[in-house]
This record gives C-alpha cells, sequence and structure tokens, in this order.
C-alpha cells in the first residue's frame, strides 16, 4: 500500500436546521477518521441515513448549508504535499477538482446534460478544466479516452437519453476519469443498475483503478459489490466508522454484531435458510441513544453499552472495532 | 390445476418516434406462464426487458396487444374490475411515490375499504385495518395519522403490503419490491411474503433483478430478456443450473459476498437497447459466448428440457429437439 492520499481528523459534519424558531442538529458525520492510501479501493458501507453521502460531501469539500463543518479537517496530498482542505478558498478547490479529486454520483440521468449530445458534455469539461482546448482537441480527447476505456466512440453522437443505464454510468465514470485524477469518489456507483450492467460498471471502475494506480473511495450499501472492487472497508453506522479492515478480514471475521447482520443477512445460492434482515430501525441522528448507538437493536447489548460510547479497539494490523464486546476500546 | 392467474400470448407493441421514422418495438412478445394458489413466481431480468410492462397489462393500467389475462380461470373484461382488482393487488417499487406526502397514510386504508364495501361500521373498518397491519408485523397505533415521511422505507413497504391486502387477494404483484429498501431490511420485506404464502395462503408475482432473494423465496422462475420469456421452470433447476446463456450470465454477474469470489471474466453490455429489441433472430445473439449463425436469423422456439422451458436454438434446432406441441 502506498501513502496516504486522504487523512481526515474527528471529522464532524452535522445539518444544522431552523424547525419553527427552534434548532435541530443532524449528527451526520460525528468523528470520523479516514486514512486511504494511494493506489487502494476504500469501501464505506452503510445502510440509508447512516451518513455515508454527507461524509463523501465533506471527502470533496462540498459543504453548503444547511451542513456545517463542525470540527475535524480533510487532508489532501497533492504532489507530495498535504494541503488542509478547509483552508483554501474556492478557485483553488475548483482547481483541486477533476484533476486531483473528482466525483462519480449515484443517478446518472441527471448527471448528463439532456438536451446536449454526450460529446458537448465532454467539451464543457474539457474546456473548463484545461486551458487553451479548442472544440475539435476536446472532442479528440474524449475520443482517445473512451478508446482508452474500451466503450464505443459512437455514443459521443447520442443524447443521453439514448443510452442504456448502464452506458451512461459508464459515460459518467469516463468523464469523471478524463483528466486522470489520484483520487475518484464514487456516491452508489453501481445502485439502481440491474446485475448485468453493475457487474460491467465495476469492471470499469477497477480498469480505470488499475491503469491509473490511483485511488477509489466507493460508497455502497451492497455487501456483494463491496466484496468484489474493495481492498479495505469500513463499515458506516450512524455518522461513525464502527469497524474497518481488510475486505477479506471483514467477510471472514467481521467483529461488530452490525457488521455480522450485514454479512449473513445475505442470501445465498445454494443454501435456503432464513435470514434476517438487521432488527428494527436507523437511530435518530437528532436525538441519538446515549452509549453505543447500535445498543437498541443489538442482541448482545450489555450494560456498558447503555452508557458509554466504545472507543477503537485494535485487533490486528489494520482491523479497527468499536465495540464492548470486543474490548475496552481505549487505544482509539 | 389450480391457477390464480393464466397469462397466455400477451404481447404488447409500443410505437415509437412520427410517421416518417417509426420504429415498432415489441415491449413484451407472446409471454405466457401461470402462478398456482400459495406460490411465488418470479419473473426477473434486467431493465428494459419487459417484466413491468407485463405487470402493467396484468393490472389493467396497459391495454396488451393481444393475449389473453385469465383470474381463476375467467378472463377479465374492462367493466369487471371490481372483481378483478380485489383477487389481484399491487404492491410498488417505491413506497415513497406510492403514497400522496401531504395525505395520511390512513385514509388510503380508508378509501380502500370504501370503494371495496369492506367493513359496515368505521370500528369494524379499524378492526380489519388493525388486523392487515397485524399481519405485516405492525399495528394500527403506531401508524393512525401519520405521513409517509414519518415511516423509514422498510416501514413504508410493509404498510403498502397491507394495504394491498386489504381485500384478501389471491395474488400480489409486487414490482421490484425491495430493490429501493436497504440490503440490511430487505430479508425482513422477503420474508414477509414468505410468510403471506405460508399462513395466508397468497400467491406472489415477484418483479425483482435481485436473482439472490428471488432464490431465497421463489417457487418458480421466469427469466426474460428483451420481451421474451427466455427460460422458466422451478427456481431451484433454473438458477442453479441455468441452461440458457443469458440466466447463466446473470447467475454469474450476482456479487457474491466473498472476496475470494471475485469476477474473474469480463462481459460485454448492450450499448443501445434498442438494437437489441429490433434484431430478427435471438435477442441475445449480439453478446453470446456460443451464438452460432441460426441464432442470428431465427428466433428459437420454446422447448422444454428437464420440465425447464427454454428459447434457446442450442436446445431446439440446433440440438435435434422438437419444440412442445
Amino acid at each position: 500500500m502506498g501513502e496516504t492520499i486522504l487523512r481526515t481528523e474527528h471529522l464532524q459534519a452535522y445539518y444544522v436546521l431552523d424547525v419553527y424558531g427552534t434548532q435541530k442538529v443532524v449528527r451526520a458525520v460525528d468523528d470520523v477518521g479516514l486514512d486511504i492510501r494511494e493506489n487502494e479501493v476504500y469501501g464505506i458501507a452503510g445502510e440509508s441515513g447512516c451518513g455515508k453521502t454527507t461524509l463523501l460531501k465533506a471527502l470533496v469539500a462540498a459543504i453548503e448549508p444547511p451542513l456545517r463543518l463542525m470540527g475535524g479537517k480533510v487532508f489532501y496530498r497533492v504532489r507530495g504535499q498535504e494541503v488542509d482542505v478547509s483552508s483554501l478558498d474556492a478557485e483553488a478547490k475548483r482547481r483541486l477538482r477533476w484533476e486531483f479529486v473528482s466525483y462519480v454520483p449515484q443517478g446518472s440521468m441527471s448527471v448528463l446534460n439532456p438536451v446536449i449530445r454526450v460529446k458537448e458534455s465532454f467539451a464543457d469539461f474539457i474546456e473548463s478544466h484545461t486551458e487553451g482546448k479548442g472544440k475539435r482537441e476536446a472532442f479528440t480527447m474524449a475520443q482517445e479516452h473512451l478508446a482508452e476505456l474500451g466503450l464505443p466512440a459512437n455514443i459521443l453522437n447520442a443524447y443521453p437519453h439514448q443510452l442504456s443505464g448502464g452506458m451512461r454510468q459508464r459515460v459518467t465514470i469516463a468523464l469523471a476519469t478524463l483528466l486522470k485524477p489520484r483520487l475518484i469518489i464514487g456516491d452508489e456507483p453501481t445502485t439502481a443498475l440491474d446485475v448485468v450492467v453493475q457487474r460491467g460498471v465495476v469492471q470499469l471502475l477497477k480498469d480505470v483503478q488499475k491503469k491509473l494506480q490511483n485511488t477509489i473511495v466507493v460508497v455502497t450499501h451492497d455487501m456483494g459489490v463491496q466484496a468484489n472492487i474493495a481492498d479495505r472497508v469500513g463499515i458506516m453506522y450512524a455518522g461513525k466508522i464502527v469497524e474497518e479492515a481488510p475486505t477479506k478480514t471483514i467477510f471472514s471475521a467481521p467483529l461488530h454484531p452490525y457488521t455480522r447482520y450485514l454479512i449473513n443477512s445475505l442470501p445465498r445460492f445454494g443454501d435456503k435458510t432464513p435470514r434476517e434482515g438487521v432488527p428494527g430501525s436507523p437511530p435518530s441522528l437528532i436525538d441519538p441513544p446515549r452509549g453505543c448507538l447500535f445498543h437498541p437493536r443489538c442482541p448482545h447489548a450489555l450494560d456498558v453499552c447503555t452508557r458509554e460510547l466504545p472507543g477503537y479497539t485494535q485487533v490486528n494490523a489494520g482491523h479497527r472495532v468499536a465495540c464492548w464486546l470486543v474490548g475496552e476500546g481505549r487505544n482509539g | 390445476m389450480d391457477k390464480v392467474l393464466e397469462v397466455e400470448g400477451l404481447t404488447k407493441v409500443f410505437t415509437l418516434g412520427s410517421v416518417i421514422s417509426r420504429v415498432r418495438i415489441t415491449a413484451t412478445d407472446h409471454v405466457s406462464f401461470y402462478i398456482r394458489p400459495a406460490e411465488i413466481f418470479a419473473l426477473a431480468g434486467e431493465s428494459g426487458c419487459g417484466k413491468t410492462t407485463t405487470a402493467r397489462m396484468i393490472l389493467g393500467f396497459e391495454e396488451p396487444t393481444s393475449g389473453i389475462i385469465r383470474h381463476n380461470g375467467q378472463v377479465a373484461a374492462r367493466h369487471e374490475k371490481v372483481w378483478f382488482t380485489r383477487g389481484i393487488q399491487a404492491v410498488f417499487q417505491d413506497p415513497f411515490g406510492t403514497f400522496n406526502p401531504l395525505r395520511t397514510v390512513d385514509r388510503y386504508f380508508f378509501a380502500t375499504v370504501q370503494n371495496y364495501g369492506l367493513a359496515k361500521s368505521r370500528r369494524d373498518a379499524i378492526d380489519l385495518i388493525d388486523q392487515k397491519l397485524r399481519a405485516v408485523g405492525l399495528s394500527y397505533a403506531e401508524f393512525a395519522g401519520k405521513y409517509p415521511s414519518e415511516f423509514s422505507g422498510g416501514q413504508l413497504q410493509r404498510v403498502s403490503i397491507a394495504r394491498a391486502l386489504m381485500t384478501n387477494p389471491s395474488l400480489l404483484i409486487a414490482d421490484e419490491p425491495v430493490s429501493m429498501v436497504d440490503a440490511s431490511l430487505r430479508m425482513s420485506i422477503v420474508n414477509l411474503f414468505k410468510e403471506l404464502k405460508e399462513q395466508f395462503g397468497v400467491s406472489v408475482l415477484y418483479i425483482t433483478h435481485d436473482l439472490a432473494t428471488a432464490y431465497y423465496v421463489c417457487d418458480r422462475i421466469a427469466i426474460m430478456f428483451r420481451g421474451h420469456i427466455v427460460e422458466m421452470g422451478p427456481v431451484e433447476q433454473v438458477l442453479t443450473e441455468p441452461k440458457h446463456p443469458y440466466t447463466r450470465l446473470l447467475r454469474e454477474s450476482i456479487p457474491e459476498a466473498d472476496p475470494d469470489k471475485r469476477w474473474a471474466s469480463a462481459i460485454r453490455l448492450s450499448d443501445l437497447e434498442r438494437e437489441e429489441y429490433l434484431g430478427q433472430g435471438c435477442r441475445f445473439a449480439g453478446r453470446c459466448p456460443e451464438v452460432a449463425d441460426l441464432c442470428r436469423r431465427q428466433l428459437p422456439a420454446d422447448v422444454v428440457v428437464d420440465g425447464v422451458l427454454v428459447k434457446c436454438h442450442r436446445y431446439g434446432e440446433l440440438a435435434g429437439h422438437q419444440p412442445p406441441p
């Protein structure tokens, strides 16, 4: 594994809402520390409403009210130098985007402009992020890039609605990787696609990563996709990372009860034994429970779980868990 | 043999474009299947394969170009909608799209009671609603007067199922009921269908692209591709020993939660759906790893192999089999 490329320290991002004069605070991301390296695929998994998308917003420095950065910092390592992202001005951030960090969103239908051809979207991107490139040059650049990714060139002349959902999503990935960014952040890039297309998109992301030797942070609740693409996985629950380990360890020896639920609830072929989902529903992030946030749904909850929030326990190199069942959690 | 629903030669042709450049797309092409009482039948395939169009025709939202739909052996005429919808109810994909966000959910239940004349007094109606909600693991007290936004996605999908159960239907048509629900909550919804089948004898037409849950919950399955059913039979057989190359591709493409079983081979995706729809021969010919010359020219016939229906030349003409009578 390479050097750190993206690092966060005690990151806290809250939504501050004014509802009829009373202030409501949604603790969407609470005390998250990540250390993501060069040349790896880092997966973030968790159910909807656990703060995954908010975390990504903080990572790409796209924080806008009502979301507020309450504490902590995000660092990028740009050309060998660590940069505190929150200290940059808007123009500096804009420069970093697409050249250093790029973003693949979920709904590809709403990403591409429906009334212009795909090639014009490409030209738009190229014009706003590189200097002195004409339409013609931009077009050849787009063609070369598509050929590199193994996508047919004739899609450049199509309108977004003429492409299938899978092709649209791959076009979005092609756009995001056009300037060979060092860091790609994908927010549920395969959700809402069917299995065959999903496989194609995962294949493309892996190809891109191999070619550019860069870093991909991929958020998805689908553990099957995580198993297929990620090198390391962080499990997020109610705004916190509750377990983090190399993918093989997460699937072979999950320690947090929530992680175990996530993995064991998946149906498998050749095995029709009854499977259960996670009981109960996710906690409110406005008024989170005391102690460990998972304790109301946890079948193994102890007394201490209802009182105190567990810290991290380092189980092995690279495997940390925040759970009272595993350790005292003092060394995190 | 009893059949809750029987569909025969269901065809729907959509016409696209203007007068000059008219394109006719056959969204479903002679689709035939049946569902027995207390059976979960899956209709699986990728997006744009015609599975939702089939469901919409069964529910009467779309007029079939040709074909017959029978419910309990009787053909549903247009003016007999009430009789028909009493027996067949629907659960949709997005529970937040199902309910009007500005209307409390209980009003939908009372409306159903009124539309079908299910209860004589408000007291009776509440009892009936409570009974149906309990069948899905909720209760009237925790649901009365609430707006859709006050429920989680999983809960609201349960509410939607309870609403469908109000008329004591013999068949539920569930169009992608879990694809908007989190993976961790999916199983509870899927388990619910199983319970309904076992306890109340409700049949379910489970429309999905998620073969893993289909395998887990269904009795029989039909795999659809570009308007045709390409393979149909008991779920165990179809998914553990898939015959049609497309079923095999689908089966292999399910991401397994096991980092040691990553996909090794690369696959080809369709670039433009339209081209596959407009093809002459087998619709899968353009992507099939075992394509023969005949496949590009001629649409394969349905062949029954070991109790499984397959629409593939490898089991038909190329193999010298006879099509079923």
